[in-house]
């Protein structure tokens, strides 16, 4: 489901980052070091979570679409309904898709992410 | 090039009581240009802006001397603007670059919203960022360097052809074109100077003055000024304080009040949702200079997953919508 970059894509970045020397005192260095904590996390989370949040969304997909598939089909084929036309972007049955997709995948990438609070604390009215 | 050799050599010219330049060091940020503090020797502190040697032309950025003519205009208009010293001309050795005075503050957001050192200021901060963009927008655009003309169709029309070009499957990107697209304003009856980057970041806050300077012109344009109103309060530069929705300090009401109540909250509500998206598709972009391999860095890797912040306040936008 995640992607941009995908978890082997982070994989290898932050591989090639602990490959690199070490130079004390290097500023950039000391910043790329914290970029790379976080993309542990990152993949961490997404080890944890990742298969769970994909399988929920093909099953939302498949009620939505009335299709089946595998996540990526599944995904372009939204996609494609929303570019066309096919789909209202406000369509509520939509937006639950959109709104849980999202929640998914922050909280794989940003689970401290304002923008998360903000969402759930809309929900409660 | 010895940067600092060329600064030394132009310190007369900089202020009549100086004989050298002091202190010259880069700064960290600034992927596309490079930014250079240093001193003179009469105390003056400085900032120089320069185009490096081995740029690759930016296809959107203003020329650094428009740039400077553009912080002069927004100086002669009262917004709170760096002094520009000097336009460097070829025989300064310094390319393309000016210099301009440097100011005292800060400009990192995340410090901004929550260190008690600003809580004096905050307060006041949204209506303030209103009143300035109210002068930026008054400038008379007669006088201006060339710029280019930009509306909000325009804009999701060149952000939608980047994002097709990568060929990613977002369907919260998706939605959120369509639903844009379909609420879109006209453009302002007459187009006005947009700053394009007023947000935490390029906001040069002092604790007990403010803000004291609006950074980073590059990005200006003519169009509508709600643009720059919206763009601030996108919940990415509110660094965790998400109930203030203006750079995560300050009301809309004060905002559009400082303005001078001439702006719709509809209208700034809609560039925000744009400004949400234009980010989305950034953060995918500087993620392609990873996958491409022009870029290998961590830090490129990781941008790309910021996309999904924007993801998640696009759909709490459209949910409100």
């Amino acid at each position: 489901m995640t992607s941009h970059p995908t978890a082997a894509e982070l994989s290898e970045a932050v591989a090639a980052f602990e490959a690199e020397p070490v130079l004390p005192g290097d500023v950039r260095q000391a910043f790329l070091a914290r970029v790379t904590d976080n993309a542990r996390a990152t993949l961490a989370r997404e080890a944890e979570h990742g298969a769970r949040l994909e399988a929920e969304a093909v099953e939302r997909l498949t009620a939505l679409l009335g299709q089946a598939g595998d996540f990526a089909a599944l995904n372009a084929r939204l996609c494609e309904a929303l570019r066309d036309g096919a789909i209202d972007p406000l369509d509520p049955a939509l937006l639950a898709h959109l709104r849980a997709t999202a929640v998914g995948q922050i909280a794989i990438d940003q689970p401290g992410y304002g923008g998360l609070a903000a969402l759930l604390a809309a929900e409660a009215y | 090039m010895d940067v600092a050799a060329a600064l030394d050599r132009l310190a007369p010219r900089l202020s009549p009581t100086a004989t050298r330049a002091l202190n010259a060091r880069r700064l960290s940020g600034g992927a596309s240009l490079e930014t250079w503090a240093f001193d003179l020797d009469d105390a003056t502190p400085l900032i120089l802006r320069r185009q490096p040697d081995s740029a690759i032309p930016r296809e959107t950025a203003l020329p650094l001397a428009g740039e400077a003519a553009l912080i002069r205009a927004a100086d002669a208009a009262g917004a709170p603007a760096p002094r520009v010293v000097h336009v460097c001309e070829p025989g300064d050795d310094l390319g393309e670059a000016y210099v301009m005075r440097r100011l005292e503050g800060e400009t990192l957001g995340r410090r901004i919203v929550r260190d008690e050192a600003f809580a004096a200021v905050r307060p006041g901060l949204a209506r303030r960022c209103g009143e300035v963009l109210a002068r930026i927008h008054a400038i008379p655009t007669e006088g201006l360097p060339p710029l280019a003309t930009s509306d909000a169709r325009g804009e999701l029309a060149r952000y939608e052809a980047v994002y097709r070009q990568m060929g990613a499957a977002r369907p919260i990107l998706e939605a959120a074109f369509r639903w844009l697209e379909a609420i879109a304003p006209p453009p302002p009856e007459r187009p006005v100077l947009v700053h394009g980057d007023f947000r935490n970041g390029n906001l040069m806050i002092h604790p007990e003055g403010g803000l004291v300077g609006v950074l980073d012109w590059e990005l200006a344009h003519l169009g509508d000024p709600a643009e720059d109103l919206g763009w601030i309060c996108v919940n990415s530069w509110r660094f965790g304080e998400w109930k203030k929705p203006v750079g995560g300090f300050g009301d809309y009401a004060d905002l559009l009040d400082g303005h001078g109540g001439d702006i719709a909250l509809d209208r700034v509500r809609f560039w925000q949702a744009l400004g949400s998206l234009k980010w989305g598709v950034m953060c995918l972009m500087m993620y392609q200079s990873f996958a491409t391999g022009a870029d290998r860095s961590i830090e490129r890797a990781m941008i790309g997953r910021r996309a999904s912040e924007t993801e998640i306040d696009l759909v709490a936008l459209m949910e409100a919508a």
